[in-house]
């Protein structure tokens, strides 16, 4: 399969990526306001996209919204090109927006991703679009929206500890493994979206813009370039990455995310790669230099 | 000494004589002033404005800090109410369940409020619980466990700790023994006298049990359709009330 | 010797707004003074307004009119008028009260009801542990009802609690309501002797009794409290 995919077929009867202009400049507008307020979130008005709540509508809105005729667009669903959303999402874009598509992480332009950050650092100009259930860091300990606005408001986050104090008392550390709060620019706690908490130094300080979009809640928050952003943890129980013993089965990463596959029915288990792009180029320059 | 709390004419009235009007009183380090009346008399409206939960309509709520600055509780930021509201200040609610994070342990309940000012060491946190629970006679083994597993008479202890981590200078209490069995407003009773005492709190509590504003209460504002129609010294209110209504009160209780 | 108690012009009455505000002239115009040392026998009838003088003393009924100065830390503070915390600070240091009746506080031990005034002045626990044991002993409270509430106990136990935690601590000036009714006769000894060692202190003592033994022990002066009588005082 040739990396860089032509154009596919323009789509008649559509606005360039779907949404009328209007609603992408509200969009943008939203997203200005997120960018000026690192970590804050934005409620905007929230269309009706062809695919229910939960499918990535939120993340396809902001890619919509800030989508040019010469960008090129990767999606990943968990890390890989070929799942059958991040296909339909990138055939979506071919349709309704004609703009070049690409499977690999530094030819892209906009990088729409579910559930995880790719392996291949990030430049200065790329946009990550995060796809986002839930936006709110604080919902599950406090149901009240009125008073989480608030909380945010104030900077009144004494009940975000309270979690991962529950969590050592139950478990002994801190149990959280993806969508792992942080703090953003030492003032608002965000939700980072469900990456596994392996992903979250690399949001830190990242050269790329970070626009995030909860379709369901219609809400946008976003990280502009070189933003400082920490994850929150105790002094006594520090922030710490997870480490696999295992290297991956097809490219030997030691590095990457691994993911856990049963391979046949007596159970035996292989380690691989997440991120597909990563792992793919990683062989061919293993295959090339052999 | 200085008065700890100055209000001056306040008012908030949801309709004639329903709310509070024209209170005013001076409030110093470790006095327990109790506001008593019936039901509708305004008792409780009047709490929660003192408390910062609603603005009033006319007067003023004056805190004076440690750091001898005045401030003016509605002239003051959001901000700056619900920081005092979670740290010099607390609030026992009548329902435990409205002042305790039932869906989390008892020891984070009272870890919350000094995670709210920046404390970030577990260990830390685990013993200010373990503490405190000792402190309001429950058993330091239950830190774990949640809300929901403790009796009434525990929740309502748990929610007192949990005010009481952040060595509050004015505890707010509304109806703090409603709805115990006797035997164990008792012990709640004790606990209250016994802390109060110990760590100089002052605090103002509303009932409508004259057995326990007799038991905890220096002093006694009496309500009736939203004024305060007598106040003054505890027991002189109890033993010679002046007023026509808190004569009626006073002889309205039952001996047993 | 100084005055410790001086009262002026004191009237006193009850208005019973239940009773189709009814009013009794309780107190009229009263006048005198007690000096450190000395004790004053209230005298009269039932319902002459004896106790309700005490009472009112010491803050718990309200003055009609007059004045009520007591010697407080080197001071003459004039105690009608004066705001609940002056009142409670002047029943902390300077004010003591007898009453006939022991005033019970559920799960609080005997000796905890007894060691609370020296507490309340920051006396060491220790200390007061000691003082409160030796006087439940001498006024006759076995050791073994220290720890236990006294809601259970005997009409005469109450009384002696109440009068060993009457005399925990040294007060400048003593009011007893009937300090030894209910007492057989070795223990009213006991508080008679409490009393003249108070005397002997330089407390001002203003008691009522209706034992002429114990009056005839304990009085330096007699008031009167007889309505027709009482004026001549001042």
């Amino acid at each position: 399969m040739s990396a860089r995919l032509e154009s596919g077929s323009l789509e008649a009867g559509y606005n360039f990526a779907y949404l009328d202009e209007q609603t992408k400049r509200s969009l943008r507008r939203g997203l200005l306001k997120a960018v000026a307020i690192p970590g804050f979130q934005v409620p905007f008005g929230g269309r009706e996209m062809p695919l229910p709540y939960g499918w990535g509508t939120g993340g396809m809105q902001v890619t919509a919204a800030v989508l040019g005729q010469d960008d090129v667009l990767k999606v990943i669903d968990q890390g890989a090109d070929d799942t059958t959303n991040a296909v339909s999402i990138r055939r979506f874009f071919q349709r309704t927006a004609g703009v070049k598509t690409t499977l690999r992480t530094e030819e892209a332009t906009i990088i729409q991703t579910r559930h995880r950050i790719p392996e291949t650092p990030l430049r200065s100009g790329q946009i990550m679009v995060y796809q986002v259930p839930i936006p709110e860091p604080l919902r599950f300990i406090e149901p009240s929206d009125s008073e989480t606005r608030a909380m945010h408001a104030l900077n009144d986050y004494g009940v975000m500890h309270v979690k991962l104090y529950e969590d050592i008392a139950t478990y002994g550390h801190i149990a959280t493994t993806y969508a792992y709060p942080v703090l953003v620019n030492q003032r608002y706690v965000m939700d980072p979206s469900p990456i596994p908490k392996f992903d979250n130094p690399k949001l830190n300080m990242s050269p790329a813009l970070m626009l995030f979009g909860a379709g369901r809640e219609k809400r946008l928050y976003a990280l502009p370039p070189y933003t400082q952003v920490t994850s929150l943890d105790f002094e006594d129980h520090p922030f710490e990455l997870p480490r696999w013993d295992q290297s991956c089965a097809f490219c030997g990463s030691h590095e990457s995310y691994l993911d856990e596959l049963i391979v046949d029915d007596s159970g035996t288990r292989q380690f691989v790669c997440s991120d597909t792009d990563y792992c793919s180029q990683r062989s061919a320059q293993q295959e090339a230099t052999a | 000494m200085r008065a700890l709390l100055s209000v001056r004419d306040l008012t908030l009235l949801y309709g004639p004589e329903q709310g509070c009007q024209g209170v005013n009183f001076d409030l110093y380090p470790g006095e327990v002033l109790g506001i008593v009346g019936e039901s509708g008399s305004g008792k409780s409206t009047l709490l929660s404005v003192l408390a910062g939960r609603h603005t009033p309509d006319v007067g003023q709520v004056i805190y004076h800090c440690p750091d001898n600055g005045a401030l003016n509780l509605y002239q003051a930021s959001e901000a700056r109410r619900r920081s005092l509201l979670r740290t010099e200040w607390g609030f026992v609610e009548q329902n435990p369940r409205d002042g305790l994070r039932m869906n989390v342990s008892a020891g984070a309940n009272i870890g919350e409020r000094l995670m709210a000012q920046g404390v970030r060491h577990y260990g830390q946190l685990r013993q200010a619980g373990l503490q405190w629970l000792k402190q309001v006679e429950i058993d330091p083994a239950r830190i774990d466990d949640l809300p929901r597993t403790f009796s009434g008479g525990m929740q309502q202890r748990l929610q007192i700790a949990r005010n009481l981590v952040s060595s509050p200078r004015l505890i707010f209490m509304d109806e703090p023994t409603g709805g115990l069995d006797v035997s164990v407003q008792a012990q709640l009773l004790d606990l209250l006298r016994g802390l109060v005492r110990e760590l100089q709190l002052a605090v103002i509590i509303v009932t409508h049990d004259l057995a326990v504003a007799r038991l905890l209460a220096d002093r006694l504002m009496v309500m009736r359709r939203s004024r305060v129609v007598e106040a003054g010294l505890t027991d002189q209110i109890l033993d010679d009330p002046q007023h026509a209504y808190s004569q009626l009160l006073v002889s309205s209780v039952l001996q047993t | 010797m100084e005055t410790v108690i001086e009262v002026k012009g004191l009237s006193k009455s009850f208005t019973l707004h239940q009773q189709h505000g009814v009013v009794l002239n309780v107190l009229e115009d009263l006048c005198f003074s007690v000096l450190a040392g000395e004790c004053l026998i209230l005298h009269g009838s039932s319902g002459a307004g004896k106790s309700t003088l005490l009472r009112t003393l010491y803050g718990n009924y309200l003055p009609a009119e007059g004045s009520i100065r007591l010697l407080h830390q080197g001071q003459m503070v004039e105690v009608v008028g004066a705001e609940p915390r002056q009142t409670l600070a002047l029943r902390r240091t300077t004010i003591g009260y007898v009453s006939q009746f022991l005033r019970v506080i559920p799960r609080v031990s005997c000796l905890n009801v007894v060691m609370e005034p020296a507490l309340a002045r920051g006396i060491a626990p220790g200390l007061a542990r000691q003082r409160a044991g030796d006087l439940l002993q001498r006024l006759g409270i076995a050791e073994r009802l220290w720890t236990l509430a006294p809601g259970t106990f005997s009409g005469g136990e109450q009384q002696r609690v109440n009068i060993a935690r009457s005399f925990m601590v040294h007060w400048p000036v003593l009011l007893l309501d009937e300090p030894t009714a209910s007492l057989d006769e070795a223990n009213c000894d006991v508080v008679i002797g409490l009393i003249k060692e108070a005397r002997q202190a330089g407390s001002a003592l203003i008691a009522i009794s209706h034992d002429p033994s114990t009056r005839n022990a304990i009085a330096d002066r007699y008031l009167d409290m007889t309505p027709s009588e009482v004026n001549h005082a001042c």
